[in-house]
């Protein structure tokens, strides 16, 4: 096991220099210059525009900026912003944010999602599994902007039950709203999946024979179908937490959530490549380590599947 | 017969059966309307008897043991009759009233050890949870005990393994284990041993054998093997279509079956013909007549169409990074096939008998050794000259579900090969097709069809006549009749016997069935991890077994111990 997980961690290296370049390519060739944007319709003095260019490195060529973001990296400096602000202070600040939308929104998709479909699932065919299905299926079509927007007028403007927007102060309370709005697109796949998991398994040999041997009705159901059927359940959304970390540009947007999202949004309309390749190796981090828990999540889950082979 | 007399005092009263059946129906919703699965099934098993139901796959042989039990699937229903367990009829009783019955007063034991385990829980676990539900001491030494006297050595490590840790055997002893943990009064035991080999089978009957006799338990065992039934069971009951068809003590209805369906039966069953040949032989009749296309096929050219030379197949298993251990799976192996004659590999699985099969069709490349056809290496055969030898030898594999094309009809199925080699033009090739199904004895009208509409027979028709369309010379046939009923199987038999004396065709039969082999095989091969360790004409073998393995074999064939006529009049 150890063997595997040092194995897994050395994978981050290629992984990581291969995403940060690309990204570092990408910010490098959009079109346009990130610091003549910067002045709008002001001309600054040519001696200004230099100075800005050598302090982010504009002025070298591609591999050397490259190669100084990598050292600077090495050396925990991520330099600072257009605005003068360190780039590390700006994401200690919207990680959190991000982290805690994404746990919040994971939780209400996966106690939901389950709970739903393990219910839909035994009773197939019957009447709370179609009303289920047709719902989450609504909720798969709507688009978020569309179902972010809804909710926020809905609830947080005309009923009033949570705020409309997030705003500087993010706390658990205040992230509901968009927390179930971004909960709600993998809360229906959780539901679909957990569904077709538990009313394959509800028909397998071992279930029939958990019966026979006498096991009451939940004992069977807890034991022998919720555990097997949880296994690809896990999986999607350990893989999900991964892509919730990265932050929900969209949702974030409308109910102003400082996370994430919202930085590299921002970082990506000022051309900031230093922000962004920033931000991005960071998530680059949090995908392998989350994927990496998952694997271990499952070779718990189904003992069948060993890594040290 | 005895009456049901519940006034009488317990102690003075006749013994009372611990099931009876009366007059059970049992239909089906689905989506065409009700289906009866059962139809009049009546049955009753005294305390400490065995008693079989033999018939072939939708007979309702198993949906009436469900019944019993009370797991039918959520779509099917007991529509009338009784279902009487120590007198009081559980046809329709509660959930909670099965629940409470269900392992302490009826026990199964299923059939496929593969699947009716929960992967993911470990075997102790599985036990565990038995006992407990039923009330019983649930420590780890109750645990261990349990499956030790299920046979499963060295128990309490094992019951901290989780299945895959387990063979099939192993398996089906912790089964048992299960089924047998709470002393039920009555076990059904559906068709617990037809996934396992032959010796593991006997094994495992035997051991089953001695513990229900040990605890008195009574069991309703579900068999589509007549001999095995026969020899396992105090009576044997035949269903048919969802019928009772005939009943009795299992000898009685062997020796003198009335209805048609039990003679075709006691006629077609492997393991009955396999004994009536021995049985005629011992006492000095010539049992000729009893393989006729054997015989005939004797007498032919006797030219070697197949030589095997020293044969090995070494498969690398890796053992950590970097290191590997060799296995042998076929281990110097050397034999020659007869034109126009059948020879039989036989062996358990794991024994490499596929692996020869594999590389007889160069699906594998022989790490040594060669494979000489019609006197040509086949190492050497590349492109053009190697496709030509797979228009000669054909496979016909074992699952007719998995081995044909679901998305391919029948008439494509068959003319596949013969458009893949280019053989003719549109309407020669339908025409051969025709021709084919005709050899095979199925309607042409069943061309446009697809492989689900048909049954396992069938399928397996289709298979031959899909082998056959390139008219080869061999035909490998692995496992080929071993997934199928035994009626059918007969019929399959019977049609590559009568296709080998048309055709003059070469049969390397792979399988593990022996009964089968004694009635089709001129040479038998015996296989064991990977050697070869007899070889000889199928009579030879079968008289005077020189290897313990082969005789090993050969007592695990059902039905040895029964004393028949040497042929059904």
């Amino acid at each position: 096991m150890v063997r595997f997980i040092f194995r897994r961690l050395l994978q981050v290296i290629p992984v990581f220099l291969g995403t940060t370049l690309l990204v570092y390519y990408m910010v490098f060739a959009l079109p346009g210059d990130p610091i003549a944007a910067l002045f709008g319709e002001r001309q600054p003095p040519q001696s200004v525009i230099d100075a800005l260019r050598a302090q982010y490195n504009l002025d070298q060529p591609f591999w050397v900026q490259y190669g100084l973001f990598i050292k600077n990296l090495f050396t925990f400096n991520l330099g600072v912003d257009f605005t003068q602000q360190p780039i590390a202070d700006s994401l200690a600040r919207a990680f959190p944010v991000t982290a805690m939308l994404a746990i919040e929104a994971l939780i209400i998709q996966a106690v939901f999602g389950i709970a739903f479909g393990v219910f839909a699932g035994l009773k197939k065919g019957k009447l709370f599994d179609s009303t289920v299905l047709v719902v989450s299926l609504l909720v798969i079509a709507v688009p978020t902007f569309v179902l972010g927007f809804v909710f926020q007028l809905v609830f947080g403007v005309q009923l009033g039950w949570a705020k409309p927007t997030v705003g500087a102060n993010a706390d658990w309370g205040n992230l509901i709203l968009p927390a179930i709005v971004l909960g709600l697109v993998s809360f229906a796949y959780v539901l679909r999946l957990t569904r077709a998991s538990v009313s394959e398994n509800m028909n397998a040999d071992y279930v029939r024979t958990a019966t026979a041997k006498g096991l009451s009705r939940p004992r069977v159901v807890i034991a022998h179908i919720l555990r097997n059927s949880l296994i690809p359940v896990v999986t999607y959304l350990g893989a999900n937490l991964g892509g919730l970390m990265g932050g929900a540009i969209v949702t974030e947007g409308i109910f102003n959530v400082p996370g994430v999202g919202n930085k590299l949004f921002q970082a990506i309309q000022r051309s900031e490549g230093p922000t962004i390749v920033a931000i991005v190796s960071v998530l680059v981090l949090v995908f392998v380590i989350t994927n990496l828990l998952v694997d271990l999540l499952y070779a718990w889950l189904d003992p069948r599947i060993r890594y040290d082979q | 017969m005895n009456s049901v007399n519940v006034s009488i005092d317990e102690a003075t009263a006749p013994v009372r059966p611990i099931l009876e059946i009366k007059d059970l129906a049992i239909t089906f919703k689905t989506g065409s309307g009700e289906v009866k699965a059962v139809k009049n099934a009546h049955l009753s098993i005294m305390p400490g008897e065995t008693v079989a139901i033999v018939g072939e796959s939708g007979s309702g042989k198993s949906t009436t043991a469900l019944a019993a039990i009370g797991l039918l699937p959520n779509n099917g229903r007991v529509s009338a009759g009784q279902i009487l367990l120590d007198g009081e009829d559980i046809a329709h009783a509660s959930e909670k009233r099965m629940i409470e019955l269900r392992g302490s007063h009826i026990g199964m034991v299923p059939q496929d050890p593969m699947s009716n385990l929960n992967p993911v829980w470990k075997i102790g676990y599985q036990v565990r949870e038995t006992l407990k539900a039923n009330g019983r001491p649930d420590g780890p030494e109750d645990v261990a005990r349990v499956l030790a006297e299920a046979g499963l050595p060295d128990a309490a490590r094992r019951a901290k393994q989780y299945p895959h840790e387990f063979s099939g055997g192993m398996r089906q002893r912790a089964l048992i284990a299960i089924g047998l943990s709470c002393q039920p009064k009555l076990l059904i035991a559906d068709e617990p041993t037809s996934a396992l080999d032959v010796t593991v089978q006997r094994r495992i009957l035997d051991h089953l054998d001695k513990m229900t006799t040990e605890l008195g338990t009574s069991v309703l065992l579900i068999t589509h093997d007549l001999g095995l039934a026969a020899e396992r069971a105090d009576k044997v009951i035949v269903m048919y279509q969802g019928n009772v068809v005939e009943a009795g003590p299992s000898l009685d209805l062997l020796r003198n079956p009335q209805h048609p369906y039990t003679r075709r039966l006691v006629e077609s069953a492997p393991s009955l013909a396999s004994r009536r040949i021995q049985v005629a032989k011992e006492q000095g009749v010539e049992a000729g007549d009893l393989l006729a296309p054997v015989a005939a096929a004797q007498d032919r050219a006797q030219d070697e169409v197949l030589q095997i030379k020293n044969l090995r197949k070494i498969y690398k298993l890796r053992q950590g990074i970097g290191q590997s251990a060799d296995f042998a799976a076929v281990d110097d192996v050397s034999f020659n096939v007869k034109r126009g004659t059948t020879t039989a590999i036989v062996g358990e699985s794991g024994s490499g008998k596929s692996t020869v099969a594999k590389m007889v069709l160069q699906l594998e490349k022989p790490t040594e050794g060669q494979i000489v056809f019609d006197g040509v290496d086949t190492a050497g055969l590349k492109g053009k000259e190697l496709f030509k030898f797979r228009r000669r030898v054909q496979p016909i594999f074992q699952d007719p579900y998995g081995s044909l094309d679901p998305m391919y009809n029948i008439f494509r199925t068959i003319e596949e090969p013969l458009r893949v080699h280019k053989i003719g033009n549109a309407a020669s090739r339908e025409k051969k097709v025709r021709e084919l199904l005709d050899q095979v004895a199925l309607p042409q009208s069943m061309m446009q069809r697809y492989p689900n509409e048909l049954s396992g027979g069938q399928r397996q028709r289709i298979a031959i006549a899909r082998a056959l369309a390139l008219d080869p010379e061999v035909i490998i046939c692995d496992e080929a009749v071993s997934a199928l009923d035994v009626l059918v199987q007969a019929q399959v038999l019977n049609l590559l016997a009568d296709l080998q004396d048309n055709l003059g065709l070469t049969y390397l039969f792979i399988t593990h069935d022996l009964a089968v082999v004694r009635q089709i095989a001129d040479h038998v091969c015996v296989m064991e991890k990977g050697k070869l360790v007899e070889t000889g004409s199928t009579d030879d073998v079968f008289d005077n077994p020189r290897e313990a393995y082969t005789q090993a074999l050969l007592d695990a064939i059902p039905g040895g111990s029964l004393l028949l006529p040497p042929a059904v009049a």
